[in-house]
């Protein structure tokens, strides 16, 4: 479903990789391995489209996700290293807005409902800045309730999460992809066996 | 149309919760207003012929500061990619950001130009033509200046090269708006300066949006 | 139509045109720039208003229209790069902007030099003069901006933009300090403005004006030859062309 073609990328004139395909199916879970500065993170900003590739094309559903990128921004949730939340904003108030630039219709009660999921019960009004970082990592991750996209691309979830933090994940995410989704993630730590079967692809420092 | 009022509100929400931020810019052009009587000199004849000038300028300079706030936080924070993957498109979302940030940062200076008008002994009808120049200069130079923002949202250092960018850009503004000011002065007709500035005005708001967008994707690359 | 430009995309190839036009450039520059100079300075008639002193024209009007010139230059090659995505052109770009901003500075120097016997003062705000000085201003942006980000492929896109913005800005700002000038100094007439220019003075400054051409060319080519080998230093052609040299069979 999601296909990488051929795709090459470099950053300050180095070449991370060259000439990599990739194709994760519907009900499939990728971990994506390999040291840092090893282009992990490139590659997957390469496939959610925020980075363009020097060469190469990412295609979704068959198509170039250049050209039809509502159709696959319909369908994707992307969590980067930046929590994507401002931090003046509460909780609640920056889940709302995202819901809204997403155009995905949630009620107040299910924004509660998923925060409390969460673990941040009492915490919705707070300014996000307040919470620590582990919090701020859990309104982040509520969007993965939230909205109901098939592909979900996710950059090192599992930071700053405690150990219930990263059980809950992973049994998420195992949710998902027996429901016919489909997860990319990367983590320094290795998935336990509450992600369910999972395909690893290595990712080598290229020097 | 309602995706692009949500982040209207969101941007005014978060300009009314960092408010400190707002003002600052404001304190900065009445106090380089404040510095030219006591540097060059307080004679109401010569403040008046410097007045307009002294006030462009001074607002070209509160911008420049007050712009970097733009896409600063949301680049920062990451909600500038997950616009970008929202599926809205980027430059009306830029445009959008761009005419919160003017809303916030021009109504101030509305009310405080009768300040700086009476600080440097403007008439009335010179009071006016600034007012105009400013309704119509002020967009130009957020429109204009967000383009370089984009640019420099990733850098360590934004802040004086951001300047660098962008003044020999705003010279044209600067002629044509304390032109219209001293022909005010004068009791001569200025639309034509206004005209012009109105016509930079439509262009940059044509344009802009689409270099604003290109600029945030260069930065997020 | 440019079909015969795209194996220019590929920095190899950029790197053998380079090696090859570098010592045209040389050549034509040294030859054009030692005779328009010397039959200028020396030979040329002398001007019945001016004297002597409006020989300066033949280093100032050659510099300040490459200035602009090259900041043309510059955006175009900052437009190939957007749209083709060449980084061939945004290192061209990059290569150009020093010197064209030194030619900005030698019109600045030579245009306030010639300030003094005319007018007694070392600078005026002559519209002209005005202009070039933004223009070094934008110069110095690009360059500024370029050097300022560490991944120079994200710098080559920014400067790009900026470069892009500056030349639409070029024209606005050309007539805007035209018409400010006007409103400010009256009818003095620009002496830079001669009104009919004798053969026998012509000849050189156009000579000069392909020696300063191809002056820039044959620096840009330097230039051009260094940021490539400097990108792209972990490539096999970079690697067998440093080999050569230290072989010495260069």
């Amino acid at each position: 479903m999601l296909e990488a073609c051929r795709v090459t990328c470099s950053k300050r004139d180095r070449v991370l990789f060259e000439g990599l395909s990739l194709n994760v199916n519907a009900g499939e879970l990728l971990y994506l391995r390999g040291p840092n500065g090893a282009g992990k993170t490139s590659l997957l900003r390469i496939l959610t489209g925020l980075s363009a590739p020097d060469d190469g094309c990412v295609k979704f559903a068959g198509q170039d996700i250049q050209q039809y990128p509502k159709d696959y921004y319909r369908q994707l949730l992307y969590l980067g290293h930046k929590s994507g939340t401002n931090g003046s904003l509460s909780a609640l108030d920056n889940l709302g807005f995202w819901l809204a630039q997403h155009n995905v219709q949630q009620n107040q009660g299910t924004l509660y409902d998923t925060l409390a999921k969460v673990g941040l019960v009492g915490l919705e009004d707070v300014p996000v800045r307040y919470l620590s970082a582990g919090q701020q990592r859990r309104v982040a991750l509520s969007r993965l309730w939230l909205k109901p996209a098939r592909v979900w691309i996710l950059d090192e979830p599992f930071t700053a999460l405690d150990v219930k933090g990263v059980a809950m994940l992973e049994s998420a995410m195992n949710d998902h992809v027996s429901k016919g989704g489909l997860v990319i993630t990367t983590s320094h730590q290795l998935l336990s066996q509450d992600a369910g079967e999972h395909r690893v692809f290595d990712l080598e420092y290229r020097f | 149309m309602s995706l692009y009022a949500g982040i209207f509100k969101r941007d005014l929400h978060i300009a009314f919760k960092q408010k400190a931020e707002l003002v600052q810019p404001l304190m900065f052009l009445l106090m380089v207003v404040t510095l030219f009587p006591l540097g060059v000199s307080p004679a109401p004849e010569t403040l008046q012929r410097i007045g307009p000038g002294v006030i462009w300028i001074a607002a070209i300079l509160s911008s420049l500061l007050a712009m970097e706030r733009l896409f600063r936080d949301d680049f920062q924070d990451g909600a500038l990619e997950q616009y970008m993957l929202s599926g809205m498109a980027l430059p009306a979302v830029s445009a959008v950001k761009v005419a919160v940030h003017w809303l916030v940062s021009f109504v101030p200076l509305l009310i405080l130009s009768p300040l700086l008008a009476m600080f440097l002994n403007l008439t009335y009808d010179m009071y006016i033509a600034l007012m105009l120049t400013l309704l119509l200069g002020s967009p130009l130079l957020s429109l204009v200046g967000a383009i370089a923002v984009g640019l420099t949202v990733g850098l360590q250092k934004g802040g004086v090269l951001l300047a660098l960018l962008l003044i020999p850009v705003f010279i044209p503004l600067l002629i044509f708006a304390t032109s219209a000011v001293d022909s005010a002065a004068l009791q001569l007709p200025y639309q034509s300066q206004l005209a012009i500035i109105a016509a930079m005005l439509l262009l940059a708001a044509a344009l802009a949006p689409f270099a604003i967008a290109y600029s945030l994707k260069v930065s997020q690359n | 139509m440019w079909k015969w430009l795209h194996p220019y995309a590929k920095t190899e190839r950029a790197y053998q045109l380079c090696l090859t036009l570098q010592p045209w450039f040389w050549a034509g520059a040294l030859l054009c720039l030692s005779i328009g100079t010397v039959w200028g300075l020396a030979f040329a008639p002398q001007d019945y208003q001016q004297g002597d002193s409006f020989r300066i024209i033949y280093i100032h009007v050659p510099s300040a229209i490459l200035s602009m010139g090259t900041y043309v230059a510059m955006a175009i090659a900052a437009l190939v790069g957007m749209v083709w995505q060449w980084r061939t052109a945004y290192m061209s770009m990059i290569a150009m902007a020093p010197i064209g901003a030194v030619m900005t500075f030698i019109a600045l120097f030579t245009g306030a030099a010639w300030g003094k016997p005319m007018w007694g003062a070392w600078w005026v705000w002559d519209a002209r003069l005005t202009s070039e000085l933004i223009l070094l201003f934008l110069y110095m942006g690009v360059i500024a901006l370029y050097g300022a980000f560490e991944d120079k492929q994200q710098a080559g896109k920014a400067a790009g933009v900026m470069a892009l913005v500056g030349v639409v800005n070029i024209p606005i700002i050309h007539y805007s300090v035209e018409w400010w000038n006007t409103l400010h100094q009256g009818a003095t007439i620009s002496k830079f403005d001669n009104p009919s220019i004798a053969p026998e003075m012509l000849w050189p400054l156009l000579i000069n004006l392909l020696g300063f051409a191809l002056f820039i060319g044959a620096v840009t080519t330097v230039r051009l030859r260094n940021e490539i080998v400097l990108r792209e230093l972990h490539r096999p052609w970079v690697q067998a062309l440093a080999q050569q040299h230290i072989e010495g069979k260069r």
